[in-house]
């Protein structure tokens, strides 16, 4: 369990479960995840797609669909636990406190309202809530749109999404996330709808905008590659939990978690030779998921007491801890 | 710059283009009406011209009025001869009333347009109320009382309802009118428009105005029942739908209030599917309005329609009908136009996902 002794950590994900009611029972999808977000600290959430990332992130903003259910676990933003807090309260953390920008940028706009319409709502309601005029609110949404390298912002505003680009939209995106002042911004895997150039583009405009806004960030990602260029600090997840996380330099000098080694070396790289070995088999079925390790099934590793015991998140130095029996040395 | 207007340019192209197809659908539709409607009075058995003189006139005079109305002609003469006589409003005269079928049609069809009007208000307006709340509070006691209703209102028929309603107010607490446009002793407006409740507005008399409204509620809420909850319905499962998707969940995560995104952003792009149907709903409203007019002694052009039916009027089923299509067919185009509006997918004619 990761000790929360640090006094400037904004967002603190404890021990969170979440659940979702389908016709086969409940898919017990996030269990136990643990995650820490400081000041101005930009942190990686990696894992390969179906591992529970965005879940994580939208209980954050308490926007999970219908059939979900918290069963257990706390999210704390500056001390308070998200989960608890009352309509006013939750509207407070997503008016001031935290943004997201969502994954498919065409389907995270609306597509019957102008960009104008919808953004202006946005500054309209973001904030202390303090009435701000017309003009106010319109120099405020151009004002973010040049802040995304969007030319000619007046179009853009008049312009439906349908109209826009997948590149585009995801600058409108982000532009909504960063027109008024937030603490953290969650990004979920801002470029992967993207072409390969324009999501890079898209990911320095996002570290640039951060940094000079002193937000943190939460990025979400399934590439390596890409957490280690955007972030401080990487949070390893698969199914449903952290399996390991470090500061990026550390955690790339000195992987542990055989899942994480698995990751890196699905990396297929330029030099050394061949495809990439990649990690065995695919994401277990939440309904059933294994006991244990959720990772023993695909584990080379795996011996019996990962079958039965689900390993707990331990510090092995340098803030670098891993959920593995074998690197806690006690198999 | 340049390439910014040539894209607005582009989107009233699009718009133009989009109603210029609309129009040209709609004069196929009316010009494949119009013949079956022909074919259908002339195959009939029973000659129109024996029809119309009686059992007891004698052969001559059948035979010459045959020659008068061109059924000696071949089957496409006579059409081309009848047509030339609807484009410019003839449509000859009618077996019953002998008068020119023009005259009854502008006598009985205000009374219907009004009635379906105040229908068409009471659909949109409750459909949308009640299809907004049954998603709001969805599987919620509200959700559930809707649905009950639904299933009532559309399973009975208006003219069930029509009874009902004059039994109700009719007899054991009347508090509202059940019979005529008006009440008696009340003088009617000068006709300007045929619509009473307009007429009675432009000539400035409120207390006519108010009693035609009265008169209207019972009639237009019998017929406005079965398709309100219809619609109710498909608002609420087209907003339950979106309330899954992404932009929803994002609008949520600014903190915007509840209200504004349930009136703005679910509510709009929930109501294009409804407002097609609504469309050709409220289109059919005319016809299905025979029964209703019936019950409430209104003196509208279904029942002079149904009743030239019966007495095998055939000039006047002809052009009750083609008034019918046309009716029909300004509504969709209206309609067209409303979706157009709400969704700039179709008016800009961009990618639709």
């Amino acid at each position: 369990m990761i000790v929360n002794n640090e006094k400037d950590c904004i967002l603190d994900i404890r021990n969170l479960h979440v659940w979702y009611r389908t016709y086969g029972g409940f898919a017990e999808v996030l269990d136990g995840v643990n995650l820490m977000v400081k000041k101005g600290e930009k942190v990686g959430l990696v894992g390969e797609a179906g591992c529970g990332k965005t879940t994580t992130m939208r209980s954050v903003l308490r926007i999970l669909p219908e059939n979900a259910v918290v069963p257990k676990g706390e999210i704390l933003f500056h001390g308070q636990d998200i989960l608890k807090m009352k309509s006013q309260e939750i509207n407070k953390v997503r008016t001031q406190g935290i943004s997201m920008i969502f994954q498919e940028p065409s389907a995270a706009l609306n597509p019957v309202f102008t960009i104008g319409t919808q953004m202006f709502d946005v500054i309209r309601y973001s904030g202390s809530g303090k009435a701000k005029s017309k003009d106010e609110i319109k120099e405020l949404a151009v004002k973010a749109i040049r802040e995304v390298y969007i030319p000619d912002p007046e179009r853009i505003l008049k312009s439906y999404p349908g109209q826009l680009s997948g590149g585009m939209k995801q600058r409108v995106c982000i532009a909504m996330a960063i027109v008024t002042d937030r603490e953290l911004l969650i990004a979920d895997e801002p470029g992967t709808s993207l072409d390969v150039t324009i999501q890079d583009q898209v990911h320095r405009l996002l570290r640039g905008l951060v940094e000079k806004k002193g937000m943190s960030l939460i990025m979400i990602t399934h590439s390596l590659g890409v957490a280690r260029e955007m972030t401080d600090r990487i949070y390893v997840m698969y199914a449903g939990s952290i399996v390991e996380t470090a500061e990026t330099k550390v955690l790339f000098k000195d992987p542990m978690h055989p899942y994480t080694l698995g990751l890196l070396e699905s990396v297929p790289r330029l030099t050394g030779g061949g495809m990439a070995e990649g990690i065995y088999g695919r994401i277990p079925n939440y309904l059933s998921p294994p006991q244990g390790c959720r990772f023993h099934p695909r584990c080379r590793l795996a011996a019996e007491r990962c079958f039965e015991e689900k390993p707990p998140l331990m510090d092995v130095g340098e803030g670098h801890y891993v959920a593995c029996f074998w690197v806690q040395g006690v198999i | 710059m340049s390439l910014c207007r040539r894209r607005e340019w582009g989107g009233y192209m699009k718009l133009s283009s989009y109603v210029i197809k609309r129009l040209l659908y709609s004069i196929f539709v009316l010009v494949g009406l119009s013949i079956v409607i022909f074919v259908i009075a002339r195959v009939v058995p029973g000659d129109p011209a024996r029809l119309a003189l009686g059992p007891r006139a004698p052969q001559f005079a059948v035979d010459a009025l045959r020659e008068e109305m061109h059924l000696d002609k071949s089957l496409p003469v006579q059409y081309f001869y009848w047509i030339k006589g609807v484009v410019t409003g003839n449509f000859g005269k009618s077996l019953v009333t002998k008068r020119n079928v023009m005259e009854d049609i502008a006598e009985f069809l205000p009374a219907t347009l009004e009635l379906v009007l105040m229908s068409a208000l009471f659909v949109v307006v409750f459909s949308i109320l009640f299809g907004a709340l049954a998603a709001r509070y969805k599987d919620s006691w509200v959700d559930s009382l809707i649905r009950v209703m639904a299933y009532t209102g559309v399973a009975v028929p208006s003219f069930v309802l029509a009874v009902i309603f004059l039994l109700l107010f009719g007899y054991i607490w009347p508090v509202i009118p059940v019979l005529g446009r008006l009440s008696a002793g009340i003088q009617p407006p000068p006709t300007i428009t045929g619509l009473i409740t307009v007429d009675s507005l432009l000539t400035g008399r409120m207390d006519v105005f108010f009693d035609a409204i009265n008169h209207l509620i019972l009639p237009a809420l019998a017929l406005a029942v079965g398709p309100l909850f219809q619609e109710a319905r498909i608002v609420r499962s087209a907003m339950t739908e979106n309330m899954g998707k992404d932009y929803l969940a994002a609008a949520v995560g600014f903190g915007i209030p509840d209200h504004v995104i349930t009136g703005k952003y679910l509510l709009k792009p929930s109501l294009i599917p409804a407002v097609s149907v609504m469309g050709l709903d409220i289109a059919s409203l005319m016809s299905n309005a025979f029964l209703v007019e019936v019950i409430f002694d209104w003196p509208g052009i279904s029942r002079y329609g149904m009743e030239a039916m019966l007495r095998k009027d055939l000039n006047a089923i002809s052009a009750v009908i083609i008034v019918f299509g046309l009716i029909f067919v300004v509504v969709n185009i209206i309609v067209d136009l409303i979706v157009a509006y709400l969704d700039p997918r179709i008016r800009l004619g961009g990618r639709s996902s």
